[in-house]
């Protein structure tokens, strides 16, 4: 495979409540922002955009079509779009650049949560027949899966709580995080559970935004005369949907992908884990084979703020500016879709 | 660089208003499972799924892609969902060829479905969206107004819209797996039919079908060992632009010009009348022929609804480049998968593995899909040749 550099990343704050802001005005100052490190006037500048975002969290069919409006697509550009979270859309375009037919890329992602009560909606997108019909919402698959891990001893409610402090603490460092603090893993623990055993702080938070990258080939980052990060490896794996059918405890899909992403292949200085749930940082960090030696969610992760649909980009976008600011030199980065880390997809970057 | 990639296998449904016998899951392993008997293979033999499918509001399940992970046999591999509107089963397929051009995989899944007996699909269409006035309308009633103004610009007769909804009918009957059978269609039923949104009348409309298409894609080195013959991808481009701008030429959307011209370069087609045998062409209502005709370079602007009156594009009265011999979407629309089933059948065209509905001899065809207010446009050229 060849190398795909990313030349420019960026993101919104990540806000409980956009208010009357549309998609256009989400996606607009990220896509201003990344054509300007890039150094390029619009989606005009590239060979192929492509987005991700999911209808429902805005209640209307064919939201991403009004994201086209912001991209400047006259004349008409190459453009897709997945119903996944945006680091899919960056799967699509590697994939453009690998067999030769796109140089350059735009990606955008994108997420307005607050119209609904998310943790409902997406009790939607489990098994029609047998599972959305109980209603059971992704907080209370989450609290299943983190019941297990403690009955059987794998983890501890300090250990989870550690994850809390940790995340709030890195956020507090992260201009665009929605939760921040200090508060140690003693303070956390004697908040009441939320639903048991997670208290709200183990749960992320609901978030508004938007997050645009710029990818291409090594002799157009060149030819920018930008500085960038490189994709070494990149894989997604899914796995079944039947909760019950899975060890809750490992993601058996990640382990996939991070092998094939050749996630061991060399030290890995940090990592951008989308853990929205506590114990699934444990579980990722686990499943990747990450050491202490590793900083894991520099940023905060997604406990300090979960824009759904462009939080997998960003933790890529993360890493990636990581590496381009010369504070790593080896990163990994991982998104996530569906109940319980059903689908997982694995980025390792390189510097130069 | 890109590696040559062919369809191997394609599998559909039988498409009816309501599939009560299956459920989604159901509905959408059929169509798997027949691809790969048809490609002479196991789930085992399978490196990634691509499914695609339109809003997801039309059944009520939010990324249903995570429930089927079991029933399309992916558990442990990659799987992708693209939605790009009407067109998405069209630009799953382009996106799935993608998975084995780009050399990461060797034989790859595809799968488009909608099960639209499962909500209203007009109504899903058109409900209101925060900080935008309200088309209470669906598509026909978008659409209608753009067709009025081709029919004026064009001075085309009253009829050709009839003749277009007879005509896809007929080549539908010869399509088993067509959802609407109106062997007996005539002009005079078309013409009786109640007026919809005018110019449309009810039959000159799609029906809403449930089912599910699906097509097996191989690398070159696959493709040379597989039972029956390969359809080989010679070109694929996808366009967009926005639904609306001052200015936007809608009747003959330069992003559907634009996209036919990248995917005829791409396989070297330089008169489509000609160069072509056929195409599967995504008209859901009678007069996109005519207009589509025009925008995809194979009749002059206005010069369109000729070549529709004159039976060239008609498989039953012999014409030179048949249009929508499965009978297209007139006769069958489960929305996400009518563009890969425009893909597929075109693929099919080309194996000679079409049925009573092939055409003699085809050797190279188009498969097109579009969505959206006219503004999404993806399409392929298929060959029986590899260049």
């Amino acid at each position: 495979m060849r190398d795909v550099a990313i030349v420019a990343f960026a993101q919104s704050n990540c806000q409980r409540d956009a208010g009357a802001q549309n998609e256009v005005e989400l996606i607009m100052p990220v896509l201003t922002e990344v054509f300007k490190q890039t150094g390029i006037k619009s989606a005009q500048d590239v060979d192929f955009t492509c987005s991700g975002s999911c209808d429902y969290q805005q209640g209307a069919a064919f939201a991403f079509v009004a994201g086209v409006d912001a991209l400047g697509a006259v004349p008409p550009i190459k453009e897709s779009h997945v119903e996944m979270d945006a680091a899919w859309a960056l799967y699509e375009a590697w994939l453009k650049i690998q067999m030769g037919s796109a140089e350059s890329a735009l990606l955008y992602g994108f997420g307005k949560s607050s119209p609904g009560e998310l943790p409902i909606v997406l009790s939607q997108q489990l098994d029609p027949y047998y599972l959305a019909p109980l209603w059971v919402d992704t907080i209370a698959f989450a609290a299943m899966q983190a019941r297990t891990m403690l009955d059987s001893g794998e983890i501890t409610e300090a250990d989870m709580a550690e994850v809390v402090a940790r995340s709030r603490n890195n956020a507090l460092k992260n201009p665009h995080a929605q939760l921040k603090g200090d508060q140690t893993v003693a303070d956390l623990l004697k908040e009441a559970t939320y639903v048991s055993p997670l208290r709200r702080h183990d749960c992320c938070p609901i978030s508004d935004g938007a997050c645009a990258m710029i990818i291409c080939t090594i002799e157009k980052a060149e030819e920018w005369g930008k500085p960038y990060a490189i994709i070494k490896g990149i894989d997604h794996r899914i796995e079944t949907h039947h909760i019950g059918s899975r060890d809750l405890s490992r993601s058996v899909s990640t382990e996939i992908a991070g092998k094939a992403a050749g996630v061991a292949n060399g030290p890995v200085d940090v990592a951008e884990l989308y853990a929205p749930f506590s114990h699934q940082e444990i579980i990722l960090k686990k499943a990747l084979g990450l050491g202490d030696d590793t900083v894991i969610n520099p940023s905060g992760g997604v406990l300090a703020g979960n824009v759904m649909m462009a939080s997998g980009l960003s933790r890529i976008g993360e890493v990636a500016m990581r590496i381009i600011r010369g504070e790593a030199k080896r990163g990994v980065a991982h998104a996530t879709s569906g109940p319980c880390l059903q689908q997982n997809l694995i980025t390792v970057l390189e510097a130069k | 660089m890109a590696q040559l990639a062919a369809v191997v296998g394609v599998g559909q449904t039988k498409y009816k208003t309501k599939r009560k016998d299956v459920s989604i899951a159901g509905m959408v392993r059929e169509a798997a499972v027949n691809a790969l008997e048809d490609a002479g293979l196991t789930w085992n033999d399978i490196d990634a799924v691509i499914i695609g499918k339109a809003p997801d509001m039309f059944e009520g399940v939010i990324m249903p892609e995570l429930y089927l992970t079991d029933a399309l046999g992916c558990n442990g591999k990659p799987m992708l969902r693209v939605h790009t509107a009407g067109s998405v089963g069209g630009s799953t397929a382009i996106v799935a060829a993608t998975y084995v051009q780009s050399g990461v995989f060797k034989r790859i899944l595809t799968v488009s479905f909608e099960k639209q007996s499962e909500s209203n699909a007009m109504w899903a269409l058109s409900n209101p969206q925060p900080f935008s006035p309200h088309l209470n309308a669906g598509a026909g009633g978008y659409f209608a107004p753009i067709i009025r103004e081709y029919m004026r610009r064009s001075n085309a007769p009253y009829d050709a819209g009839i003749k277009v909804a007879v005509k896809d009918r007929l080549h539908g009957a010869k399509n088993p797996l067509a959802h609407l059978q109106l062997p007996e269609i005539t002009m005079k039923e078309v013409e009786d039919s109640p007026m919809l949104w005018e110019p449309l009348r009810f039959l000159e409309a799609c029906p809403s079908s449930d089912g599910a298409c699906a097509m097996v894609i191989a690398n070159e080195e696959l493709a040379a060992k597989s039972p029956r013959k390969p359809a080989w991808i010679r070109g694929a481009a996808m366009r967009s632009e926005p639904t609306m701008y001052a200015g936007r030429e809608q009747v003959n959307p330069r992003a559907g010009i634009d996209c036919a011209k990248d995917v005829y370069a791409q396989a070297g087609i330089h008169n489509p009348r000609k160069d072509l045998d056929c195409a599967e062409v995504y008209v859901p209502f009678s007069w996109y022929e005519p207009m589509w005709l025009e925008n995809l370079g194979f009749a002059d602007e206005g010069k369109g609804w000729e070549l529709t009156m004159s039976g060239a594009t008609s498989l039953t009265e012999g014409g030179d480049i048949p249009w929508n011999p499965s009978g297209g979407v007139l006769c069958s629309n489960p929305i996400g998968a009518s563009g890969m089933i425009r893909f597929a059948e075109a693929a099919q065209q080309v194996r000679g593995e079409a049925g009573d509905h092939q055409v003699d001899g085809a050797k190279t065809a188009l498969g097109h899909a579009y969505g959206g207010g006219a503004q999404f446009y993806s399409m392929w050229v298929v060959s029986s040749e590899k260049a």
